[in-house]
């Protein structure tokens, strides 16, 4: 274990804080998708309010918008009967000049137990993990193009309930996946969790140079991408991207990479489509596609609030451990 | 590994608590059995009295340690049905001592609804209780050796044992 990565883990390899999934290990990512999946009821819901993390404070310190994020998050930390306080930084303190270090300080004297960060600039969540007073657990929830762990993580773990173990798997992500912190994100949990097969289907405009790196396999045609894959992770085309010069149009990708039923005919029959939403119908993916039996879209969304049950559990349970 | 009951002394606990069990229920309530031993025990309980399989418990997010010891998961819950109201239940433990576990198991029937009596099935009894709270069947009061650390190691066979220091 090297680099940023390390801040995230105790001295004997437990989870402190949720910065990344880059160079978890395998045993821990394991460990992280057993409990969420404990925190499912056996009709696959969420478990119904448990006292578990009664008297926790957890901040929602939220420096980009997302109400979506936010959301479960908050829905998360309530079935663990914490209490939480949401922050909308762009409008609070920073806005009167204070600086974020000072910001942060205040919220410790606050009695805060965990942070919850988003962020526009990568990096932002290590920032405050390294400065944070020690029984402070700090979970990254998005920054900038850098990382978004927990849904890397609800990816992983909607792939393992669907198709079984990754390391037996071919996944295939189509779209930007130069601006997406989802996919990077993900090809670091696959990788760690030993999958073979990771494929980047886009135009090249949209495919980040370092892929081959990473171990991914780069296709610039979805058929040929698609090949005979078991799960099939299409990323939001984000609105703004098409002001700039990466893409013609939004028809254009639609003609070229848009997920329709004959097109997920080259996945395996029985692949899984997936998507980190919002969802734009007829962008990136036909009403078909959406709405039909191999997308386990919505299934994403209610294995994300058990992962992030599963995430404030651990890491509030190790920093217990760590002040006590 | 310090064997504190060996198996042929624990399959005598365990049908002493079977007989008692079988003389108090005219039909089978719903059996519940908390994790890990308790599950164990409540397996071979049904299995004797030709009994459906019985419920499984996971409580560790309803304890009151995790300010010490953090988050311990243990098993799933399953076979849970998903309201409680009016049942009868006999809840399963392999060894009672505190009676905070029991505490927690309480706490977690009542987020189901209202059952309408509980009991409550221990293999082994250690003595040291922290609450109120008593077994309705037991299979052997361990006494003065209850004194000392012990579980179930199981599920085949089961035997009462010292855990490794800790």
């Amino acid at each position: 274990m090297h680099g940023p990565a390390s801040l995230q883990l105790t001295p004997d390899g437990r989870l402190k804080h949720l910065l990344t999934t880059e160079g978890l290990p395998k045993s821990l990512i394991t460990e992280l998708l057993d409990t969420a999946e404990s925190f499912l009821s056996s009709q696959g819901q969420p478990v119904k309010k448990v006292p578990l993390l009664r008297g926790r404070t957890v901040v929602n310190l939220f420096f980009e918008n997302s109400t979506r994020t936010r959301t479960t998050f908050d829905i998360a930390a309530h079935r663990l009967s914490a209490d939480v306080v949401n922050l909308d930084i762009r409008t609070s303190s920073t806005a009167k000049g204070e600086t974020l270090f000072d910001t942060l300080k205040n919220l410790e004297a606050m009695q805060a137990d965990l942070f919850v960060v988003r962020h526009s600039a990568g990096g932002a969540p290590f920032f405050i993990a390294n400065r944070v007073t020690p029984h402070i657990a700090v979970i990254n929830a998005g920054d900038g193009t850098h990382a978004h762990p927990t849904q890397g993580l609800l990816d992983l773990m909607t792939i393992r309930k669907h198709k079984g173990d990754p390391a037996n798997l071919s996944v295939a992500i189509v779209g930007d996946l130069k601006h997406s912190r989802v996919a990077r994100s993900l090809i670091h949990g696959l990788k760690g969790m030993g999958c073979p097969d990771i494929r980047a289907i886009g135009p090249g405009t949209l495919l980040p140079s370092d892929l081959p790196h990473l171990g991914v396999q780069t296709f610039h045609s979805l058929a040929d991408g698609l090949a005979g894959v078991d799960v099939v992770v299409l990323l939001r085309l984000q609105k703004e991207r098409m002001s700039s010069a990466l893409l013609p149009s939004e028809r254009e990708f639609f003609n070229l990479y848009g997920m329709t039923e004959e097109r997920l005919k080259w996945a395996d029959p029985n692949a899984i489509v997936m998507h980190p939403g919002p969802i734009n119908r007829g962008v990136e993916i036909a009403n078909e596609v959406a709405d039909g039996p191999q997308a386990v879209i919505l299934d994403q969304v209610t294995n994300g609030i058990a992962i992030r049950m599963a995430v404030m559990a651990m890491t509030l349970s190790t920093q217990q451990e760590v002040s006590s | 590994m310090t064997e504190i009951r060996s198996a042929a002394q624990v399959e005598k606990a365990l049908s002493q608590l079977t007989d008692q069990v079988r003389d108090a229920f005219s039909e089978p309530p719903l059996v519940i059995g908390l994790h890990t031993g308790g599950v164990w025990v409540a397996n071979a309980l049904c299995q004797r009295l030709g009994w459906p399989s019985p419920a499984t418990l996971d409580v560790s997010l309803y304890r009151d340690d995790f300010d010490t010891t953090g988050l311990k998961r243990s098993g799933a819950t399953e076979g849970m049905p998903a309201q409680l109201q009016g049942d009868h239940i006999l809840l399963v433990d392999d060894v009672l001592f505190t009676g905070r576990t029991v505490r927690a198991a309480l706490n977690v029937l009542f987020d189901y609804g209202r059952p309408g009596r509980i009991d409550l099935a221990i293999l082994f009894d250690r003595g040291g209780r922290e609450l109120p709270i008593q077994p309705s069947f037991l299979g052997e009061d361990l006494g003065a050796m209850g004194q000392s650390r012990c579980k179930l190691s199981g599920p085949e066979p089961l035997v009462l044992i010292a855990p490794r220091s800790e």
